[in-house]
């Protein structure tokens, strides 16, 4: 168990900037997240950390020591691979003894420990198989296994659940959280996949393009999303982002079309004619029978709910979700709700309030 | 696939089974008859069996060198083994380094390596000869063995194998703190054994059945391989005892084929098992 702290740490790849400088601190115990599309940076930081890779500059202090020039060994932390990376030759034992091997532990420790961790995640009767007669599920538990074994002070997940299926997905997800829990080691997850970020983390780290855009915890995060960017990415089906200008003295939004819709937690700094950006999530549209005229092109039947995807009569793309089946008609209504907004500057995509 | 064809294939296969042992036959049969009715034709199809002490007489028998034929099969196994060993641990160090690490000059290496497969012993074979004079290796166990050890294929195929291993796999065996050597000696090397086995077959009958540059390198009957041994019962002034020298050619063919055998059960329980 402990602490970690990234400062002002780089990766440049030859002339291409892939990390531009990311600041971060993890709790003892603390499961943090970090998410983004793909190319973001994410997979990079984590393997900096694991000492894959040897950052352009920055420090990485685990435990109060600088660890960012050591060998991944010296660093006493364990990784889950994407696809397992299991010792294809080793049975299930040999695979998770193979690090306390190495470090020089008696038979008697190791057997005790293998033993220990493979009762934690139910391996117990699978320790003399080898990798390739295992199933996907059971692949991915020796994994955690190897990695809970060595009793490291920092787990990293590089996206451990995305070679699964979907169901085993959701199971595995619920697994590892209450193994985090019990374990109570501080815990770096990657993952592109937004539902395993809001699920999994104590605090989630949105990055884009090789910064990190928002640090919160998931709830923040989609409750108040730093920037558009943000926005856009938590949350599904994706928030909806309109053009709007700042008018009555920064009091309200104007959406065009004489659609004005007053703040409702108070004013905005800037001029009138400010250029914003206004977000408002799906589920948030109300149907009324008063407002905007909505022409539904897609309907997206998700059982409980169901997504209208549809036009405003001046040709903007919307899409709202509505509780239980489709409506009949293809001529919707809505309003947007002053208090579901979310407030940007158009410009650089910052939140305003 | 019909009884039909089942039939006609078999029947094909028989005939080649055939084909390959009818030889092979022959020279067992020969080796138990009379050496001068062999050279005047009379061959039968039926082993003499109260010769069958042929083959021990002539294993302990001085050959036309002065060295017993069983010297000579040690001589050739032990070129063969050193030919097969020095070759498999070169290659796979050669691979492992150019695979798994990054050094100046590396794909230079790689293609010297790789040019050197147009230059087999036949093509080299006087400035090896030069190299091994000015070393003064000629008429050693060393100047025999060497040259033919280094070659660019088994490199070729170790690099191969080790190209599949997934890069994280080298990285969970770094997290879990595993140096070059033990990652070579843990993990490379148990995932390419059956190509090991392979290449330990390939090689050993390849190193078994050199003929010239033992011819060259090695005139000391000492140092005679059994290929050079049956050659020199061949012909000279004597007269030829054909039943003899058909001994010792079945002699000399029996380490090969106990190698392939051999090494053919681990070859194909590593092929069916699939540990990749």
């Amino acid at each position: 168990m402990a602490t970690l702290e990234l400062h002002d740490l780089r990766k440049s790849f030859g002339a291409t900037a892939v990390l531009h400088g990311v600041d971060l601190a993890l709790n003892d115990g603390e499961m943090l997240v970090i998410v983004g599309a793909s190319g973001c940076g994410k997979s990079t930081l984590l393997r900096l950390i694991a000492g894959l890779e040897i950052p352009t500059s920055g420090q990485i202090i685990l435990d109060g020591r600088d660890v960012a020039q050591l060998d991944p060994a010296e660093r006493d932390i364990a990784m889950v691979f994407q696809n397992y990376a299991l010792y294809p030759h080793m049975s299930v034992f040999d695979n998770m003894a193979y690090a306390l091997k190495i470090r020089g532990l008696s038979r008697d420790d190791i057997a005790r420990r293998v033993r220990e961790t493979a009762d934690i995640l139910g391996l117990g009767p699978l320790l003399d198989r080898k990798p390739r007669q295992l199933s996907g599920g059971q692949r991915q538990r020796v994994a955690m296994g190897r990695a809970i074994v060595r009793e490291p002070k920092l787990f990293l997940f590089d996206e451990p659940l995305s070679n699964l299926d979907a169901k085993l997905r959701v199971s595995m997800r619920a697994e590892i959280k209450r193994l985090q829990r019990r374990m109570g080691v501080t815990s770096l997850y990657v993952t592109h996949d937004q539902v395993e970020a809001m699920t999994l983390g104590d605090r989630l780290l949105v990055m884009h393009q090789g910064v990190p855009v928002q640090l919160a915890t998931p709830m923040e995060v989609f409750e108040r999303p730093a920037t558009t960017y943000v926005a856009g990415f938590i949350g599904a089906p994706a928030m909806n982002l309109l053009p709007a200008v700042l008018c009555q003295d920064g009091t309200a939004a104007d959406l065009g079309r004489g659609l004005i819709i007053p703040f409702a937690d108070g004013k905005r700094d800037g001029a009138d004619g400010r250029k914003l950006t206004i977000g408002i999530r799906p589920e948030h549209i109300a149907p009324d029978p008063a407002g905007m005229a909505m022409q539904i092109d897609l309907v997206e039947p998700l059982g409980s709910e169901t997504v209208l995807i549809g036009r405003l009569d001046d040709g903007e793309l919307l899409s709202v979700k509505v509780p239980g089946r489709a409506p009949a008609d293809a001529l919707i209504h809505v309003s947007f709700p002053a208090a579901a907004l979310h407030v940007f500057d158009a410009e650089t995509g910052l939140r305003l309030g | 696939m019909s009884p039909r064809t089942d039939w006609v294939a078999h029947l094909v296969l028989c005939g080649g089974v055939a084909l390959f042992l009818l030889p092979l036959w022959l020279l067992m049969v020969g080796a138990t008859q009379d050496g001068s009715a062999i050279a005047r034709g009379e061959l039968s199809f039926l082993p003499d069996l109260r010769n069958l002490g042929i083959f021990w007489e002539v294993l302990t028998d001085k050959g036309p060198g002065g060295a017993t034929i069983w010297h000579m099969l040690l001589v050739s196994g032990a070129m063969a083994l050193a030919i097969a060993f020095g070759k498999i641990v070169i290659s796979l160090l050669s691979a492992y380094a150019v695979t798994f690490f990054r050094f100046p000059l590396r794909m230079v290496c790689f293609w010297t390596i790789f040019i050197t497969l147009m230059l087999p012993v036949e093509v080299r074979i006087v400035p090896t000869y030069a190299v091994m004079a000015n070393f003064g290796l000629i008429n050693s166990f060393t100047g025999l063995a060497v040259p033919l050890i280094a070659s660019a294929t088994a490199t070729l195929l170790f690099r191969q194998v080790f190209l599949v291993v997934p890069d994280e796999m080298v990285e969970a065996a770094r997290m879990d703190g595993a140096g070059p050597l033990r990652f070579l000696r843990d993990i490379l090397i148990p995932l390419s054994a059956a190509n090991m086995a392979a290449l330990f077959v390939i090689v050993f009958v390849y190193g078994w059945n050199q003929y010239l540059w033992p011819l060259l390198v090695a005139t000391d009957p000492k140092l005679d391989t059994i290929v050079i041994g049956i050659v020199k019962m061949i012909g000279g002034d004597t007269v030829t005892d054909w039943n003899r020298v058909m001994a010792a050619a079945v002699l000399a063919l029996l380490p090969p084929v106990l190698v392939v055998l051999l090494m053919q059960r681990w070859f194909v329980k590593g092929l069916t098992e699939g540990d990749k």
